[in-house]
């Protein structure tokens, strides 16, 4: 009984044994507990946030506002959205994002597929000259006057093309490739006359459908929340996406307020807080949405990662 | 299977030639193509770049007019004392950052383990991971929202308590600056970071923990006894690859939660580089940091490597 038990539950292989001999202890109420705080600084945070972006601003300035929304208003979500400089920046975001996440596949798929054939001549030496990057990296300075010289500086490839190709992804996707897609299958087809480009696109492919999924989210939300890059290699205001301009909008406004006042709550503030939850909140709505889709795949894509190549 | 490696075999015996080999597979060398334009277009060609470390480089002169000095450049950082304090920052936060955040996953994925009902375990699990998904620019936010000295929630909740008569400085006076930095971290980290121990847990025979059962061992014993030592080599492979990491440093992360306030403890290598670099044009000294940098992240993942190898482990490369 106990056996089947641990067979078919996960990963709950002791805590299952244990069920059969001990009884719930006090160990357990503990552990409970502090899961139960731990998860809760993960969403008490937000839902504050959340609470302050739609409460009025006398409410939030008492400091009366604590996980409940108090004069319930839209005010601040309405400047958001009437915001041109926010909503741009958030579409720019989603373009950039959206090209970035396809030619990052494409070119992930082209590392990954050759290198995972153990035919392949040359195969160690490729594989070498794709790896290396992840261990070294020449600093943002050489990368700062490349890019001057490549003419990408300042313009929205330099937020795609360096990072297209990663030796993380290429790494995941090689080996689920090598582990998953039988040799036999691609032998067979090759025995049939398919070329290697119609055996990846019609056999390959579809069967690696997961990962690609796994992956493009990888792409997808790394681009989405990094912007070091947009810090160190763009200047016009055009090509600020989403998180810088929250990461801007924020700073400036903490700055002004400690240089003036050294934060005493005064009401002369440049962002009042309710504006500047609701924009905190914009820009986290879009991940909240799609993070329970999210968070399965990416959890497939690390143990798989995982996984030597 | 056994079919796999005959083929193998032969062909390790025949050596293909590569005539034969580009005649067979010019599809994949041609695939090949677009990620080794793109590594060389983006990463190699960034290389040469470097020697401007041994350059006084002038944006102005360029490459070919700028003058070689050698390793003047290195003694000039090492006698700069923003360098001096960015990498003493850099360092002691990176370690502190490594002593702190590095146990917690594993703790936690310990008491995860351990949860009796499967429902409440996925549950937490799902909200445990969330911080790893957003930005440093919405966590930072947040952050300055909590933690702000008068209007902070966290500092009303405790005035209101009567716990502190007035709120403390969380983010704004460098020392209070620094915990919270590294308390933001672990929080960050902590419920991505189970993921691998708990697929290495799942891994772990159940004889074994009903042999230990039999044997009378009790929760603790058991963890201590079997999961612990089941996960060890995951634990290993995972420090050796954030001990590469002490001596690196995320603009974002530090930038996200510093102000002019902390600037004494915020100002690591990460911003030196920026600020220096990109806000003040010292090309060559900048170069040189990030150069010294990666280096001796490089040799620290291959050192630890060596390390985790003499001790038995699998190691990482």
């Amino acid at each position: 009984m106990s056996k089947k038990d641990k067979n078919t539950s996960e990963m709950t292989t002791s805590a299952g044994g244990a069920r059969a001999i001990n009884k719930f202890r006090i160990g357990d109420v503990i552990m409970m507990a502090v899961i139960i705080i731990l998860c809760a600084t993960c969403v008490l945070p937000f839902i504050h946030v959340a609470a302050k972006s739609i409460s009025g601003n006398t409410a939030v300035m008492s400091k009366s506002v604590y996980f409940w929304p108090k004069d319930i208003t839209f005010d601040a979500f309405k400047r958001v959205f009437g915001d041109e400089s926010m909503m741009y920046s958030m579409g720019f975001s989603a373009i950039v994002t959206l090209v970035f996440t396809i030619l990052g596949m494409l070119v992930c798929t082209c590392a990954a597929y050759p290198l995972s054939k153990k035919r392949l001549k040359g195969r160690k030496v490729l594989t070498f000259l794709l790896m290396v990057p992840m261990y070294f990296n020449a600093g943002v300075i050489p990368a700062y006057l490349l890019y001057q010289d490549l003419h990408v500086l300042d313009t929205v490839w330099v937020l795609i093309l360096p990072l297209i190709y990663s030796s993380y992804n290429m790494l995941i996707m090689k080996n689920f490739f090598m582990s998953t897609i039988p040799d036999s299958l691609e032998e067979s087809a090759f025995l049939d006359g398919a070329t290697n480009f119609q055996i990846l696109w019609k056999i390959v492919l579809p069967l690696s459908k997961p990962i690609l999924a796994t992956l493009s989210l990888f792409y997808a939300v790394g681009r989405w929340n990094s912007y070091a890059d947009n810090m160190y290699f763009t200047r016009d205001a055009k090509l600020k996406m989403i998180q810088y301009k929250l990461y801007q909008l924020v700073a400036s406004a903490t700055e002004a307020q400690t240089a003036s006042l050294a934060d005493t709550g005064g009401v002369s503030q440049s962002t009042p807080e309710v504006l500047q939850a609701a924009s905190i909140m914009f820009v986290t709505i879009p991940i909240i949405i799609i993070y329970p889709f999210l968070q399965k795949y990416f959890v497939q894509g690390t143990m798989i990662g995982a996984v030597k190549g | 299977m056994a079919k796999k490696s005959d083929a193998n075999k032969v062909a390790v015996r025949t050596k293909t030639t590569w005539k034969h080999a580009f005649k067979r597979d010019w599809q994949l060398y041609l695939l090949l193509l677009f990620p080794l334009v793109m590594v060389f277009l983006f990463n190699y060609a960034s290389y040469p770049g470097l020697r401007i470390a041994f350059m006084d480089y002038k944006p102005a002169k360029g490459y070919s007019g700028s003058e070689w000095v050698g390793w003047a450049t290195f003694q000039k950082i090492f006698k700069d004392p923003d360098f001096i304090r960015a990498l003493r920052n850099s360092l002691i936060f990176n370690i502190a950052d490594l002593l702190v955040s590095f146990p917690m996953p594993i703790i936690l994925a310990l008491i995860l383990n351990e949860l009796r009902y499967p429902k409440f375990k996925k549950v937490s699990q799902t909200i445990l991971y969330l911080p790893h998904f957003l930005s440093w620019a919405i966590i930072g936010s947040v952050a300055l929202t909590m933690f702000k000295p008068s209007s902070g929630l966290v500092n009303i909740a405790l005035m209101n308590a009567g716990i502190i008569e007035e709120g403390i400085p969380f983010l704004n006076e460098p020392y209070h600056w620094a915990v919270t930095y590294l308390l933001i971290g672990v929080w960050q980290g902590m419920g991505w970071g189970t993921i691998l121990y708990l697929a290495a847990i799942t891994g772990i025979s159940g004889e074994l923990y009903e042999a230990a059962m039999i044997d009378g061992a009790g929760r603790w014993k058991r963890m201590w006894y079997i999961t612990l030592p089941g996960i060890k080599s995951t634990i290993v492979t995972l420090l050796i690859m954030n001990l590469g990491r002490v001596m690196g440093s995320n603009l974002e992360r530090l930038t996200a939660l510093g102000n002019t306030q902390v600037k004494e403890f915020q100002y690591q290598l990460a911003v030196y580089i920026y600020a220096k670099g990109i806000g003040n044009n010292k090309f060559s000294m900048a170069t040189a940091v990030g150069l010294f940098q990666s280096l001796v992240g490089l040799i620290l993942v291959l050192l630890s490597d060596k390390i985790a190898k003499k001790l038995g482990e699998d190691g990482l490369l």
